[in-house]
């Protein structure tokens, strides 16, 4: 996977991770044409669409729209699957996630993501597992705020 | 501690939090810009406190105020800051706002490697955790070769947490510095039978992605992933395999086979029904590689497609029908194609669609007439990009196939005609690019027209002005051809002169216009043209024939160039491109330098010398200031007329024409390629028929070989059909002797290029080198404890008593009173002996004095020569001419000029310094013989003559070879 934008049907970006080592400018024009070119579509139409020499593949969940960018020979179901499972996980975590808990935890939002993919790969498909590791995390956080 | 608490909130208190942040930007929708401005101002403030809390909240605002857009690219120091804070709390944000805000080119990245290596050796798998995840979104080539070595230690970490993330960053790490692959990979493949499934699904994934760009690599594996593919039940696992094993299948047929049943159990247990259109469209243009026939059958399903609402849907079908043309079904498929041009929406969509036709035409039309037609037929598309498109496949194809010139001047020659009806619009102005291709082609055949003159009279209306500049001069030019034309048609006939001559006032009246354009391409042509036909017409009015002579001046035909031919010149022998032609004067600036002390030595008080301008010390920044200077003074001056596309526009404007009506330029184009469509098929019918007599007659002759054959002549197969006229194909041309090559589009930046590594001839085990040392005392003082140690590289490591961790410096069994040495021997073991190597090492020591004693470090490096991978191997002559016979070595040679030593000292020489040793000797030539610690034989001829040596040398590891060479030569140069 090359990268993830989650963003809002307003399009304003929620939140952003990148696989690949591209300077902020050009992050910055990928993101405003593909938000843009995902917005202009109807809900009927196809999860996967063709951009530049990528495969985008992009859901919408209430009013927030996740997209991944694979590549060509990449699978697309699998990255379907990918967004699916990642929302899973906020969803378990947050408890029935809504946009402003990813707005105003956004951190805790990147860490979930950085326990499920890691280079642009899944790196644990258990949930249990991913939501395990982040608990662990977030107790040993909270006692060194303790002490 | 309950006072840090104290003071810990009342710092909170003060400062904003991340929610405070957001809150604050939510609340002012109005003025976001100038709110952030001064919570940037703020978050500035707190960076510079001492407080590590309160610089991990100002760089999480940062992490968040990154994601909207601005630039916090000046806290980057104050990121590795965080990072190196020994709470997880502060770490955890440190590392996330790093891998959001780092890139390549971020300087500070350099001074984590010290910090990343500690982390990943934490004893908390948190802290390492975080660490491995942030370098995955950082790594750069520096990272990746110092960190190499500890990541892969990591890969046998006891906890499944950090060994899956290790498996996975190591991807990240092979793509940086491709060097580690080898070494790392028989670990990779260990982890494909981990008892985690998390790391084995995390190796599935980096060896398939490795596997996908170099597949012949990963043949063995095959085995291996079968019997995971038949005993994983983890789906994400299997789709990564089955993606694995359409990669290798194609390089090994067999597995085809052996493949069929497990997909089959795969296929009936995985039932999806998401989003079945596009991925139906998807495999079966897979399916169309293996089994086209069995798509084509549903080629009216996939036309169908075409009509879909989403573009993606669209695009897709559009691919596959593109796969799917074959000479049989091309014109159908194609006049469907062009009633979907006409009811397309979006105009991306439409382009795209152009290009597939004329990217399926340009490929496969073998009847070229029909093929004009259709290019004829595309120029009626409104605001199309491709105007430049069809323009050079019309110019294509009229000048390759000669047949069909004539057909295609008429076709140019109406379009020229009709030309009003392309340029009307302004925004239609991509299409009038064709007018170039039809002006070019109505020119340079011009011996085809029927009506040269009315085309002539249709290049010189004055809308022509209106044109591009670029069409505009080929009108010029090819006008001048046409008048060559007519004027020979006019001459030839017994008609009175007068009608050449008014041909010639008709340019003379016209060309004024063109000679007045702003294109400077046009003036000159249009003014030299006019000139020439002043000329003409005075000889006209003596009665003089010119119409021989203007032709001349275009006589000769122009073939096409292939585009690689200007690479494919041999360069001749004896050229060297990179020598001077004339020695360049030598360097300006010592010169001058030189000059000037030279003045002031002779000349004491030469003041004249100073004041003259220097112009080669103008600098970079002077220039650029100078620029910015103009610049101002250009925007200032009213005067200073920019060259702005605005002018032109207007000028457009003011002559646009109304918009012709598309029902009338339907009339005149449409029918065109349905009419050939029909011919074509008729002509099918009778090649057919023509056929069918031919079979009959045979049948008669030979009976029942006849009757077989009929049975199957049934569906009408591709060989049937046969060009519509033998069409002669100008080829484009290339040097006489361009040399083959075909690589010339691979892409050399590629980064799964360098990962193209023979993984099955993997060293087997490592190799030892034992470096001995000699340390010598040569201060006063008394020196001891000393501890040796080395970085390891993933190639070298130094060996270690067990127990010791991969860091741990070696103690140096004995001390050194002043003025003794001594020698202690080390030993390393060694992979790859290929190429040299440098290790970056330090001794620590105590140096006491009688009254103190101090901790004292020194740096140095190791540098591990390929010569001292070689062994002293004594070698039999008979032996050695065997091994040369074998023909498995590589060769290369070298020579040195300039040695004036003699012959024995030479050889002795490079017994000594290279471990090589002397076979056989006979007057000033010699074999020699050595072996390298895995096994490379290395056979060195050397010859001497003139104080040349030559040396040629063989081995069966070329790279071992060119190194050690290098060596020898080095060796040579120092003496």
């Amino acid at each position: 996977m090359q990268f993830m934008l989650l963003f809002s049907r307003q399009g304003k970006l929620r939140l952003q991770k990148w696989y690949v080592p591209l300077s902020d400018k050009e992050r910055k024009k990928i993101s405003r044409d593909l938000v843009q070119t995902i917005l202009a579509r109807k809900p009927k139409m196809c999860s996967f669409l063709e951009w530049r020499d990528l495969k985008i593949v992009y859901k919408r969940y209430a009013s927030l729209y996740f997209c991944c960018a694979v590549e060509d020979q990449d699978n697309e179901l699998i990255t379907l699957e990918i967004i699916h499972r990642y929302v899973e996980l906020l969803d378990k975590y947050f408890g029935s996630v809504c946009e402003l808990d990813i707005i105003f935890n956004f951190e805790k939002a990147y860490f979930i993501l950085d326990e499920f993919l890691l280079g642009g790969e899944a790196q644990e498909t258990s949930k249990k597992n991913v939501l395990k590791a982040i608990e662990q995390a977030d107790l040993l956080q909270e006692v060194y705020e303790m002490v | 501690m309950a006072l840090k608490i104290v003071k810990g909130s009342i710092d909170r208190m003060f400062d904003k939090n991340l929610q405070d942040l957001v809150r604050g930007i939510r609340n002012h929708k109005e003025d976001e810009a100038k709110y952030i401005s001064t919570c940037i101002d703020e978050i500035k403030q707190e960076l510079k406190q001492d407080n590590i809390a309160v610089k991990a909240n100002a760089v999480c605002k940062l992490t968040y105020l990154q994601m909207l857009g601005y630039d916090v690219s000046w806290a980057a120091f104050n990121i590795v800051e965080v990072m190196s804070s020994s709470k997880f709390t502060y770490k955890r944000i440190g590392y996330l706002a790093a891998s959001q805000c780092f890139h390549e080119s971020t300087d500070v990245i350099m001074l984590t490697t010290n910090q990343i290596r500690k982390d990943l050796s934490s004893p908390n798998q948190y802290d390492t955790g975080v660490a491995l995840t942030g370098l995955s979104c950082f790594v750069t080539p520096d990272l990746a070769r110092d960190l190499a070595n500890d990541i892969m230690t990591l890969m046998s970490h006891t906890k499944p947490y950090i060994r899956k993330k290790a498996v996975l960053i190591m991807y990240k790490v092979f793509l940086k510095y491709p060097e580690s692959l080898r070494p790392a990979f028989p670990r990779l493949k260990e982890k494909l039978e981990d008892p985690d499934p998390g790391v084995q699904s995390a190796a599935v994934n980096v060896i398939c992605e490795l596997a996908r760009r170099n597949p012949k690599n990963y043949l063995s594996l095959a085995p291996l992933f079968f019997k995971l593919m038949t005993s994983s039940t983890n789906n994400w696992v299997l789709i990564k395999i089955i993606k694995l094993f359409g990669a290798l299948t194609p390089l090994e047929p067999r597995l085809g086979k052996k493949l069929i049943e497990p997909l089959t159990n795969l296929i009936h247990s995985v039932l999806s029904l998401f989003i079945v259109k596009y991925l139906g469209l998807l495999a079966m243009s897979k399916i169309l590689k293996t089994h086209p026939k069995s798509v084509q059958s549903h080629k009216d399903l996939i036309l169908q497609c075409l009509d879909d609402k989403d573009e993606s849907i669209r695009l897709r079908a559009l691919d596959l029908l593109y796969g799917m043309v074959s000479k049989k079904n091309l014109m159908e498929i194609v006049k469907k194609l062009m009633l979907h041009v006409d009811k397309a929406e979006g105009t991306t969509y439409r382009d795209e669609l152009l290009t597939k036709i004329i990217d399926i035409c340009s490929q496969r039309a073998y009847n070229c007439l029909w093929y004009i037609s259709i290019l004829v037929e595309l120029t009626r598309l409104e605001g199309t990009r491709h105007g430049h498109l069809i323009a050079s496949q019309m110019l294509d194809v009229a000048i390759r196939v000669k047949a069909i010139r004539a057909f295609a001047v008429a076709q140019m020659a109406t379009l020229l005609d009709n030309a009003h009806l392309l340029t009307g619009n302004t925004q239609r102005n991509g299409i009038c690019e064709v007018l170039y291709a039809a002006a070019w082609i109505c020119g340079e055949f011009s011996e085809h027209l029927e009506e040269p003159m009315a085309t002539l009279e249709a290049m010189l209306r004055p809308k022509v002005a209106t044109l591009p500049g670029h069409i505009q001069a080929v009108y010029v030019q090819n006008a001048a051809k046409l008048f060559a034309t007519v004027l020979r048609g006019q001459e030839g006939a017994p008609a009175d002169s007068t009608v050449a001559q008014e041909t010639s006032q008709l340019l003379i009246d016209r060309l004024p216009l063109f000679v007045q354009s702003s294109n400077l391409e046009v003036q000159e042509r249009a003014s030299c043209i006019l000139q020439l036909v002043k000329y003409i017409q005075k000889l006209q009015q003596k009665d003089v024939e010119v119409a021989e002579e203007v032709t001349a001046l275009f006589a000769g035909e122009l073939n096409p160039v292939a585009p690689k031919a200007q690479k494919k010149v041999p360069v001749p022998e004896g050229l060297d491109l990179d020598v001077w032609i004339n020695e360049p004067p030598s360097g300006s600036e010592s010169e001058d330098e030189g000059r000037k002390s030279k003045g002031k030595a002779v000349f004491a008080k030469d003041e004249s010398r100073h004041t003259k301008p220097r112009y080669t010390e103008v600098d970079e920044k002077e220039l650029a200031k100078r620029r910015e200077v103009r610049k101002a003074e250009q925007a200032n001056n009213p005067f200073y007329i920019k060259a702005s596309p605005s002018s032109q526009k207007v000028r457009r404007h003011s002559v646009s024409k109304p918009n012709p009506s598309p029902s009338f330029s339907l009339r005149l184009w449409m029918p065109m390629s349905d009419q050939y469509v029909k011919l074509e098929e008729e002509r099918r019918e009778r090649n057919k028929a023509d056929k069918k007599k031919k079979k009959d007659k045979k049948k008669r002759e030979k009976g029942e070989k006849g009757r077989r054959r009929r049975g199957d002549s049934g569906p009408e197969s591709e060989e049937d059909i046969t060009p519509a006229h033998m069409v002669d194909i100008v080829t484009e041309e290339m040097p006489e002797n361009a040399l083959p090559s075909d690589d010339d589009d691979k892409d050399p930046n590629d980064p799964h290029k360098a990962l193209n590594i023979d993984l099955d001839n993997c060293p087997l085990m490592d190799y030892q080198v034992v470096v001995s040392v000699i340390f010598e005392n040569k201060c006063d003082s008394f020196i001891k404890s000393m501890e040796f140690n080395v970085l390891d590289s993933l190639n070298s490591k130094l060996q270690r008593p067990d127990g010791a961790g991969p860091h741990d410096g070696l103690i140096v069994p004995f001390q050194l009173p002043p003025g003794i040495s001594n020698e202690a021997r080390f030993i390393f073991s060694v992979q790859n002996i290929v190429m040299p190597q440098k290790l970056k090492g330090t001794l620590t020591f105590i140096v006491k004095t009688d009254d103190s004693s101090t901790h004292e470090k020194l740096d140095f490096k190791l540098h591990f020569t390929c010569t001292s991978y070689l062994i002293t191997t004594p070698c039999y002559s008979d032996a050695y001419s065997k091994l040369l016979e074998s023909g498995d070595l590589k060769g290369c040679s070298l020579k040195l000029e300039g040695v004036n030593q003699p012959f024995h000292h030479l050889l002795a020489r490079i017994c000594f310094h290279h471990h090589f040793s002397v076979v056989e000797r006979i007057d000033s030539c010699a074999s020699m013989y050595s072996r390298s610690i895995q096994g490379h034989h290395m056979c060195l001829l050397v010859k001497t003559a003139d104080q040349t040596v030559s040396i040629d040398a063989k081995c069966d590891e070329p790279g071992l070879l060119g190194n050690v060479l290098d060596e020898i030569k080095l060796t040579f140069s120092q003496c």
